[in-house]
């Protein structure tokens, strides 16, 4: 744990650095696409306020100054699988973000979706001696958490304390300066599989960028499609990817769930490919522009030409109506809700005070999904988009691009994690008191 | 999608080679060394330098070597020197001849004289700024107008000073312009007889008063003499018959005119008066002449006085 708090509070250093510079990449690596937003921080952004722009939830203070796009490469299930492959791709889009920025990235804040993500409610109560909660004591209570067994080679993604108690009042955002003699709090932790984490700093090293933080695809994605007051009462946020399918549970303004279903985009398209027998590009068509859950009587004599060219007349001239691709994609995307459906339930959801669900992501733009996904999950639907950020270029506000938008807000203002506070001395290694000790010996 | 396959003979060969021709996708992403090199290049240090530190550089560099031998630069300071030359000395810039206007013969022949080049001669040499300030030195110039006119003529429009007086001073008699300006010297009075003589150290500098006061003696300036500056400070008006009108420092003309006034009632100057000392204005004092004394000391019964104040001896003097 003291190692991974190094390296997560070195990577908030180099953020802090990064913000300094002014600019900061943001790498969204899906399995469908690879993203990159390039912001330049310049101030307070009070003048936009003028120019007839609100205050944007408080996010004002960055500009999108360069934005690009292209294809996924080596990806599989939210996991790099080719790097080399993959660097390519943050390669490409990277530079076509820097031309269009006209400045050099240095730092990037990267997230990953896939790495087999488990979330751990820890808590962890420390006596007051003081008799008022100091920052000593809010360190050293989260540094009291008991951990559980993450199993080998798990890596803390996410350490964000939920929720505070001072003796029996619980509930407390900021604890600090409360009269107490007990102090306890809930940390939400988000591990993944170390090895994804290590493949992408390769990757990002290769490109000589440095990574100035990583975050949860799914959280990123619920930070910038959950609307504030969500956030507060509590929702879950369903980015359909490529790969796979992230939910995250919101309450308090605080990520207490997160997990991801390993079905997604990329499962309809290869459904449609054998049901249909079209090659894949063919079926990544036909899913987007004719897709759909819900087939109605039109949809059987809406045909479409299915084209090919393999050659034989037969076959390049088929024709299939929208109700087979409807019915082809249908369980699919059932399939994905119903995995969805228990993997809130593992969550608890159902005794969630509010019980919204906000769908996003590039699957999110199904027509008839939110109708599909009353069914299954619950009657609180809505289709979420990204929030508006200042300087996206339109193309790049649709569903798919939520994590990314969500990331460059998680650069603006990340949430506290544990490696936000000091570490209490007393965990402190016994040889870097010994190191001090020799320094002081030495020099005076 | 759809294929159009031509089926006549000879082309069908072709079309199939074409379809079968393997086709190479170009990999979109940059290669490392082009990714890299377009970081570098988004460097503003970097851009800054190879934009502009280099070829300023290369070009300073150049220049430079080429330079550096000595016939080069030799050879390059006599090609330019040759283009000016001759441009210099084209047709268009030759100055043919000189006119000057409104100065008189000996003017004229200095203005010739000092003209530093010879005609015909390009007008790059002519420098008709230095030349107008060495003719100014001139006193005898009050302006000059130089310009050099198309068809080749250097143009001199001179505005010679006109003298309104005579100036004897310790160096001889010299002419002076209405402001006071010397313009020429005369050898004596009498060969410009129709101007009026000032004399006196820095009379030069009132030259404006004096005229002032010329103008205001109207009806006895057929009596006047001249005009004596006394101490730089005040005028004495000389009239014939040694007499003197001692005039103040501030208010000169009225002064006069007040004693032109009572000239014209009185025929004062025309009495036996040696001197009307009106330094102070309030209080004119008059001095009488020696025979206009004795004759007052005669009707008194007292003996008369001699021109030193002495008593005369009745015997002697007769």
């Amino acid at each position: 744990m003291v190692e991974l708090y190094q390296t997560q509070r070195a990577m908030r250093n180099i953020r802090r650095a990064a913000l300094q510079r002014g600019v900061i990449g943001v790498l969204d690596i899906g399995t469908s696409k690879i993203a990159c937003i390039v912001l330049k921080f310049d101030g307070t952004g009070t003048d936009r306020e003028t120019d007839g722009i609100g205050p944007m939830a408080g996010q004002a203070n960055f500009r999108v100054i360069g934005a690009a796009t292209t294809r996924s490469r080596g990806v599989r299930r939210g996991e790099i699988e080719t790097m080399a492959e993959t660097e390519r791709a943050i390669r490409t889009v990277v530079a076509a973000a820097q031309k269009l920025a006209g400045v050099r990235v240095d730092h990037v804040i990267a997230c990953l979706s896939g790495g087999h993500p488990a979330s751990y409610g820890l808590n962890g109560e420390v006596p007051l001696h003081t008799g008022t909660v100091t920052e000593h004591d809010v360190a050293s209570v989260l540094a009291a958490c008991d951990t559980p067994d993450f199993g080998r080679g798990r890596e803390v993604l996410h350490a964000q304390p939920v929720n505070f108690a001072v003796d029996n009042r619980s509930g407390l955002a900021d604890p600090r300066d409360h009269a107490g003699n007990r102090l306890a709090c809930d940390m939400h932790v988000l591990t993944i599989d170390g090895d994804m984490i290590g493949n992408l700093i390769q990757c990002i090293r290769r490109c000589d960028l440095e990574l100035a933080g990583i975050a949860s695809a799914s959280y990123a994605s619920a930070r910038a499609s959950l609307i504030e007051d969500e956030q507060e009462l509590g929702a879950a946020c369903i980015d359909f990817g490529g790969g796979g399918t992230g939910v995250s549970v919101f309450i308090k303004k605080h990520m207490i769930f997160a997990d991801n279903v390993k079905i997604g985009g990329n499962l309809i398209t290869q459904d449609i490919a054998q049901g249909l027998r079209v090659p894949l590009p063919v079926a990544e068509r036909l899913k987007t522009l004719n897709g759909g859950v819900e087939a109605t009587g039109r949809d059987d004599r809406d045909m479409i030409d299915v084209g090919g060219d393999t050659g034989d007349w037969e076959a390049d001239r088929r024709k299939v109506s929208r109700a087979d691709v409807i019915g082809v994609m249908r369980p699919r995307v059932e399939e994905i809700l119903e995995q969805v459906r228990e993997v809130l339930d593992a969550a608890g959801f159902d005794y969630m005070p509010s019980q919204q669900i906000v769908l996003t992501g590039g699957g999110s733009q199904i027509p008839g999904l939110d109708g599909l996904a009353a069914r299954i999950l619950g009657p609180n639907i809505r289709c979420g988009r990204p929030l508006r950020i200042d300087g996206l270029a339109h193309q790049l506000t649709d569903p798919s691009f939520s994590s990314a938008v969500g990331l460059a807000l998680f650069a603006a203002h990340p949430q506290d994690e544990w490696w936000d506070f000091e570490m209490p001395a007393d965990s402190y290694p016994a040889r870097s008191f010994k190191r001090a000790y020799r320094w002081f010996k030495n020099n005076w | 999608m759809s294929v159009v396959i031509d089926h006549r003979p000879g082309r069908q060969q072709q079309q199939r080679q074409s379809a079968e021709a393997p086709k190479v996708r170009r990999d979109p992403a940059p290669s490392r060394l082009k990714y890299r090199l377009e970081r570098m290049w988004l460097r503003p240090l970097y851009r800054r330098v190879v934009r502009i530190g280099l070829p300023a550089f290369l070009l300073a560099m150049t220049a430079g070597i080429w330079l550096s031998d000595e016939t080069r630069r030799a050879g390059l300071n006599d090609g330019i020197a040759a283009i000016v030359d001759k441009v210099q000395n084209r047709e268009e810039f030759q100055v043919r001849m000189m006119t000057i206007e409104g100065a008189s013969p000996a003017v004229d022949k200095a203005l010739r004289g000092m003209l530093p080049v010879d005609l015909p001669a390009s007008s790059f040499e002519i420098d008709l700024t230095a030349l107008r300030l060495q003719v100014m030195q001139l006193d005898a110039v009050e302006s000059i107008d130089l310009r050099i006119k198309p068809g080749g003529i250097l143009s001199a429009v001179v505005q010679e000073r006109v003298p309104a007086l005579l100036w004897r001073n310790a160096r001889g008699i010299d002419m002076l312009d209405k402001d006071g300006h010397r313009v020429a010297s005369v050898t004596s009075r009498a060969t410009r007889k129709e101007l009026p003589l000032i004399a006196g150290e820095g009379a030069d500098l009132h030259t404006d008063e004096a005229l002032a006061l010329i103008d205001a003696a109207g009806p006895i300036l057929p009596r006047f003499r001249g005009l004596v500056r006394r101490g730089e400070r005040r005028w004495d008006m000389i009239l014939d018959h040694g007499q003197r009108i001692m005039l103040p420092e501030e208010g000169a003309v009225i002064a006069l005119e007040a004693v032109i006034a009572r000239n014209r009632a009185d025929d004062m100057l025309g009495r036996d008066i040696s001197v009307i000392d009106l330094r102070d204005p309030a209080r004119p004092v008059l001095r009488l002449g020696v025979d206009a004394r004795n004759t007052i000391r005669a009707a008194q019964g007292l003996p008369a006085l001699g021109p030193d104040g002495q008593i005369l001896d009745e015997q002697k003097g007769g």
